[in-house]
C-alpha cells in the first residue's frame, strides 16, 4: 500500500485551490478567466487522484485501506482518522467527477463574483470528500455540517428570485436535524469513550440507549436524504439554486443522508435499526408513492426533477433497512445512479433555462426541431431516471426489489409501482418538451461542445453501470454483506 | 502572616495598581497631543502584569483572602489578554475629545485590577470588593462619551441595575455569614452543609444572582442591549470580553468551591439560568435590526451555554465553561472590532442593514466577520463549535440530555439571526460607500481573530489542554 496520505491529499488539495483563488485579482475578464482556470484544474486533478485511489484500492482485502490517524483531541478521544472501503470509494468518485462538470457547467453562466462562486465549490469538495473518507464520528460531523456554509451561499448569492427563502429554509432544517446528530455522537463517545468509527461500530449498546440515539440520528439523515415529510426544504432549494448548486445537491449532498445511514444507524444501532425498521418502510413507501404524485402535477421542471428526487430516495432508504446484502447494495447503486441521473437532468434543465430563462414546462416545446443532439441524450438520462434496463437506475432499483421482497411483498410493490408512476412523469415531461407543438419565439441552438463535453461522462458511466455493474459490486458487495449480517443478527437474535 | 510572599503572589495585581495610581497623577498634566502615550504606558501595565501571572507560587496569600491557582491564572490571562486587545483597538475607535479624556485607560486599568482580585477571590468580602472594583470603572466607561444622551442614559441605566445586582449578592453574602459565622470560602466549604438548608439556599440564590448579572444571564440580562447599543463601541468591546470572563470564572470558583456542598440545590437552578438565556439570547436576537443589540443578545445567549457546562456540576463541565470562556473572548473583541474597522457613508455600522453589499465591495472583510459570526454560532468547523462541543459533552456526560438538546436547539434559532447577518452582506445590494478606518491595529485584530475563528481546530488541542489544566486545579 502507498505511503503517501492520498485520502488528506483528495480533502486538503481543494483548499490548496481556494490559496491560488485568494491570489487572482478580485475582478475583470482576466481574473475571472484564471478563477475558472484553476478550479477547473484544481477539481481535474482531484478526479485524477480518485481515480488513482480507486485503482490501487483492493476490493478484496477486508476493512479499511489507506488509513491515517493522528491524535486531535486526545481526552474526547477524537483523531484525524480517515479511511475508504468500497463504498466510500464510490462517493469520492462521484464527488470528484461532479465538481470539474459544475465548473464547466457554470463556465459561462457564472459571472457574478466568479472568485466566490469558485471559492465555494472548491471549498464543498474538500467538505464532501472529507465526509466520505472521515472514519471519525466527530471528524465525519464537521465536515458534514459545514457544507451547510458554502451552500448557503450558493443558492442565496447565486439563486432564483426567492432565493433568500431557500437558502434560509435549508440551512434551518438542515442544521435543526443535525444538532441532534452531534448529541447523539456525544452520548456514543461517553459510552464507548471514543469517537472513532471502527470502536463505535464494536461497542455493544444497551437497545434502550440505541433507540434514543437511533432517533436522534435519524432526524438529521433523514433531512438530508430527505425523507417525506421532511423534504419539503428540497424543492425550494432545487429550484432557486443555480444549475450547479442543483447538481452538486441533487448528486452528493442528497446521498449523505444515506451515506450517515450507512455509516451509524444501520453498524452502530443495529437493534435499533431493526426495530425502526417499519417506520422507514413506511415513510419510503409514501415518499415513493406521494411524491411521485406530486412530481406528475408540477408545472416547473426543476421542482418535477426535485420531487422525483424524493421518490428515488425512498427506494434507496427502503433497500438500506432491509437485511438483505442484495437490498443493501441496490440501494448503494441507487445512490450512485441517481447522483448522476439527478445530476444529468439538472443540467438538461439548466440548458435550456440559459437559452430561454423560464422554468416552466408550459415555455417549451417541439425542442426536437431544432435541438436534437441535447434530445437524444434527455432521452437517454429520462429513461434512466425511469429506471429501463441497461441504464444505472434499472439495476440499483431491480436489486432493492428483489431484495424487499421476501421480507414484504407489499413495500416490493409500492417499490414497483414507484418505477411506474416515475415512468408517467418522466416521460410525460419529456413529451411535453421535447415533442408537441412549437411555442413562438426563435428556436433555440442545439448544444455546443461545452454543454456536449458536460454531458458526455455522464451519459457513458450511466450506460456503463446499467450494462456492465460489476466494478460497482466488487466493491459494494463486502461491506453490504457485513451490514446485511449484522441486522439480520439484530433481528433474529435480540429479541425485537 | 509574612508579607513576601503574599506580596510576591499579588504581583501583577501590584503592577496594574501602581500602573494605575501613577496614570491618574501623570494623566491630567498630558497634554492632549500626548495623549496616546498614556495608553501605550497602560498596555504596557497590562502586557507586563499579564507576563507575570504566571510566576507566583500556588497557594492562600493575604490570610486566605486571595488564592493562586492554575485556574486562576489561566482566567487572568484571558482578562489581561482581552483587556490589553481592547484597549489598543480603543484608542482608534476614540474620535470624540470626551472619548479622548486621560481617565479612559486609567479606568480600564483599575477594572482589570478588579477582576483580577474577582478572579482569585477566596472571600466573599474580597469577592464583593473585587466585583465592586471592576464594575464602577465600568459603569464610569460606559458613559464617559459625555456628548452623546446614549451614553448617559446606558451608564445610568447600567449604574442603577448593577447596584441593585450587587446589593443582591452583599445580601446573599451577608446571609451565607450569618448562617455560618464565616466569609472564608474553605471554612464555608466545611460549614455550609451544616447550616440550616433553607438560609443556605437563600444565600446561594442571592449570590447566584448577583454574579448572573454580571454575566448578563437571563433574567439578569435586561440592561444587556441598551448599555451594549448606548455605550460607544470600543467600550462595549471590552465590557463584552473582560468582565464577563471575571464573572464566569468567579461564578465557576464560587459554586465548585464553597457551595459545592449545595450542589444538589445550585445544580438544577442554573440548568433553569441556562434554558431561559439560552432562549432569550436565540429569540430575542431574531427582531433586532441593530447590530450592538445583536451582539447583546448574543451575550446572553453564550452566558446560557456556558451555564450548561457549569449545570453539569462535573469536572468536564468546569472544562467546558473554561473553553467556552476562552473562545468566546476571541470572537467578542473580533465582533467589535469588525464594527470599529469600516464606516459607511462617514457612519459607524449601527443597523444590519447598513452593512448590505459588502460582501462585493469589501470581500475580505465580509469574509472574515461572516466567519466570527458563524463562529458564535457554533458552526463547525469554526472555533465556536468547539466552545459548544465542550459544554454540550459536558452536559451529555453528567445525563443532562434535556439541556444539551434545548441547547442545540437554541443555537439552531441563534444560527438563523447569524445567517440573516451574514445574508444581508452577501445577498443584498449596496451602494460602494465604505471606507476603512485608519490605523492598522484594528484590521490586524479582525483579521487575526477571523483566522482563529476559521483555523481553530489546528490549535484546538492546545486551548483544550491548556483549560483541561486550569479546570483541573479549581476546587478546594
Amino acid at each position: 500500500m502507498s505511503t503517501w496520505p492520498i485520502l488528506s491529499l483528495l480533502v486538503f488539495l481543494p483548499v490548496a485551490g481556494i490559496a491560488f483563488l485568494a491570489l487572482t485579482g478580485r475582478s475583470g475578464a482576466e481574473n475571472d478567466r484564471n478563477a475558472r482556470d484553476v478550479t477547473l484544474w484544481t477539481s481535474l486533478a482531484n478526479l485524477a487522484l480518485a481515480v488513482v485511489l480507486a485503482a490501487r484500492f483492493d476490493p478484496g482485502k477486508d476493512g479499511f485501506q489507506f488509513v491515517e490517524h493522528a491524535a486531535w483531541l486526545p481526552e474526547l478521544g477524537v483523531a484525524y482518522h480517515v479511511g475508504v472501503d468500497g463504498i466510500s470509494v464510490l462517493f469520492i468518485l462521484l464527488t470528484a467527477l461532479l465538481v470539474p462538470i459544475c465548473i464547466v457547467a457554470s463556465w459561462t453562466t457564472v459571472v457574478e463574483r466568479v472568485r466566490s462562486w469558485m471559492v465555494a465549490f472548491l471549498a464543498m469538495e474538500a467538505l464532501m470528500i472529507g465526509v466520505f473518507v472521515a472514519r471519525d464520528a466527530l471528524l465525519f460531523y464537521v465536515f458534514f455540517e459545514a457544507i451547510l456554509i458554502p451552500m448557503f451561499l450558493i443558492i442565496g448569492i447565486w439563486g432564483g428570485e426567492r432565493r433568500v427563502h431557500a437558502a434560509f429554509k435549508f440551512v434551518l432544517y438542515t442544521l435543526a436535524g443535525s444538532v441532534l446528530f452531534l448529541i447523539a455522537i456525544l452520548t456514543l463517545a461517553s459510552l464507548a469513550g471514543s469517537t472513532d468509527m471502527d470502536r463505535l461500530e464494536h461497542t455493544p449498546i444497551a437497545v434502550d440507549a440505541q433507540r434514543w440515539i437511533w432517533i436522534a440520528m435519524f432526524a438529521s439523515f433523514a433531512v438530508k436524504v430527505p425523507m417525506w415529510p421532511l423534504h419539503t426544504w428540497l424543492p425550494d432549494a432545487h429550484v432557486q439554486a443555480p444549475t450547479a448548486g442543483s447538481v452538486i445537491l441533487a448528486g452528493v449532498l442528497l446521498k449523505l443522508g444515506g451515506y450517515g445511514f450507512l455509516r451509524f444507524s444501520l453498524p452502530m444501532l443495529p437493534a435499533a435499526s431493526a426495530e425502526f425498521m417499519p417506520l422507514v418502510y413506511v415513510l419510503s413507501a409514501v415518499a415513493i408513492l406521494y411524491t411521485s404524485l406530486v412530481a406528475l402535477m408540477q408545472r416547473d421542471m426543476k421542482r418535477l426533477i426535485a420531487y422525483s428526487s424524493v421518490a428515488h430516495m425512498g427506494v434507496v432508504t427502503l433497500g438500506l433497512f432491509t437485511a438483505s446484502a442484495r437490498a443493501i447494495s441496490g440501494a448503494i447503486v441507487q445512490m450512485l445512479s441517481h447522483g448522476l441521473v439527478s445530476a444529468a437532468l439538472f443540467l438538461v434543465v439548466g440548458v435550456v433555462y440559459d437559452r430561454r430563462h423560464s422554468r416552466e414546462i408550459a415555455d417549451y416545446g417541439g425542442l426536437v426541431h431544432s435541438m436534437p443532439r441535447y434530445a437524444v441524450l434527455f432521452m437517454l438520462f429520462a429513461l434512466a431516471a425511469v429506471g429501463l434496463p441497461a441504464t444505472s437506475g434499472f439495476v440499483g432499483e431491480f436489486l432493492v426489489i428483489v431484495g424487499v421482497f421476501p421480507v414484504s411483498a407489499v413495500f416490493a410493490a409500492c417499490a414497483a409501482a414507484g418505477m411506474v408512476l416515475s415512468a408517467a412523469y418522466m416521460l410525460w415531461l419529456y413529451r411535453r418538451v421535447v415533442f408537441g407543438g412549437v411555442p413562438a419565439g426563435p428556436p433555440l441552438p442545439d448544444l455546443d461542445r461545452r454543454e456536449t463535453g458536460m454531458f458526455l461522462p455522464l451519459a457513458i458511466l450511466v450506460l456503463w453501470l446499467g450494462i456492465q455493474p460489476d466494478f460497482v459490486f466488487r466493491l459494494v458487495e463486502g461491506p453490504s454483506a457485513e451490514l446485511a449480517a449484522r441486522l439480520l443478527a439484530a433481528q433474529t437474535g435480540g429479541g425485537v | 502572616m509574612e508579607l513576601a510572599p503574599a506580596l510576591l503572589g499579588a504581583l501583577p495585581e501590584l503592577l496594574l495598581a501602581l500602573g494605575a495610581t501613577v496614570l491618574t497623577m501623570v494623566g491630567p498634566f498630558v497634554v492632549d497631543q500626548r495623549r496616546a502615550w498614556l495608553t501605550r504606558a497602560a498596555l504596557l501595565t497590562l502586557v507586563g502584569a499579564l507576563a507575570l501571572v504566571p510566576t507566583p507560587p500556588d497557594g492562600l496569600i493575604f490570610g486566605g483572602l486571595f488564592v493562586v491557582d492554575g485556574f486562576g491564572k489561566f482566567m487572568k490571562i484571558l482578562v489581561l489578554g482581552a483587556t490589553a486587545w481592547t484597549l489598543l483597538i480603543a484608542e482608534e475607535g476614540r474620535q470624540s475629545a470626551s472619548m479622548r479624556a486621560f481617565e479612559y485607560p486609567v479606568l480600564v486599568l483599575f477594572s482589570a485590577l478588579g477582576m483580577l482580585a474577582t478572579v482569585s477571590a477566596n472571600n466573599l468580602m474580597s469577592l464583593y470588593l473585587g466585583l465592586e472594583m471592576m464594575s464602577i470603572p465600568l459603569y464610569v466607561l460606559t458613559a464617559l462619551k459625555r456628548e452623546s444622551r446614549h451614553a448617559g442614559e446606558a451608564g445610568i441605566k447600567y449604574f442603577v441595575l448593577g447596584a441593585l445586582a450587587s446589593a443582591l449578592l452583599l445580601y446573599g453574602c451577608a446571609l451565607l455569614y450569618g448562617f455560618t459565622g464565616t466569609t472564608d470560602f474553605n471554612a464555608l466549604a466545611v460549614a455550609l452543609p451544616d447550616a440550616p438548608p433553607l438560609g443556605a439556599a437563600a444565600g446561594l440564590v442571592f449570590l447566584v444572582a448577583g454574579i448572573a448579572f454580571k454575566l448578563s444571564a437571563a433574567p439578569f440580562h435586561m440592561w444587556t442591549p441598551d448599555v451594549y447599543e448606548g455605550a460607544p463601541t470600543p467600550v462595549t468591546a471590552f465590557l463584552a470580553a473582560a468582565p464577563k470572563v471575571a464573572a464566569g470564572a468567579l461564578m465557576l470558583r464560587v459554586l465548585f468551591g464553597p457551595l459545592i456542598g449545595l450542589a444538589d440545590v445550585w445544580m438544577p437552578a442554573i440548568a433553569v439560568l441556562a434554558v431561559l438565556s439560552m432562549t432569550v439570547g436565540a429569540f430575542g436576537a431574531l427582531r433586532q435590526t441593530g447590530l450592538k443589540r445583536l451582539l447583546a443578545y448574543g451575550t446572553i445567549g453564550h452566558s446560557g451555554y456556558i451555564f450548561v457546562g457549569i449545570a453539569a456540576g462535573t469536572p468536564e463541565g468546569i472544562h467546558g465553561a473554561c473553553v467556552y470562556l476562552a473562545i468566546y473572548a476571541v470572537m467578542t473583541i473580533g465582533a467589535f472590532a469588525c464594527l470599529l474597522a469600516m464606516h459607511r457613508s462617514h457612519q459607524p455600522f449601527e443597523q444590519v442593514e447598513h452593512l448590505a453589499g459588502i460582501g462585493r465591495h469589501r470581500p475580505m472583510f465580509a469574509l472574515a466577520f461572516s466567519a466570527l459570526l458563524l463562529s458564535m454560532a457554533g458552526l463547525p468547523p469554526l472555533a465556536g463549535f468547539v466552545a459548544k462541543l465542550y459544554v454540550f459533552r459536558a452536559a451529555v456526560e453528567a445525563d443532562l440530555f434535556w439541556l444539551a438538546v434545548v441547547g442545540v436547539l437554541a443555537s439552531v434559532v441563534a444560527a438563523a439571526y447569524y445567517f440573516r447577518v451574514v445574508y444581508v452582506m452577501y445577498f443584498a445590494d449596496g451602494d460602494e460607500d465604505f471606507e476603512h478606518m485608519p490605523g492598522r491595529r484594528v484590521t490586524l485584530t479582525v483579521t487575526a481573530t477571523a483566522l482563529t475563528a476559521l483555523l481553530f481546530l489546528f490549535v484546538a488541542p492546545v486551548v483544550v489542554e491548556a483549560a483541561a489544566r486550569a479546570a483541573g486545579t479549581l476546587g478546594l
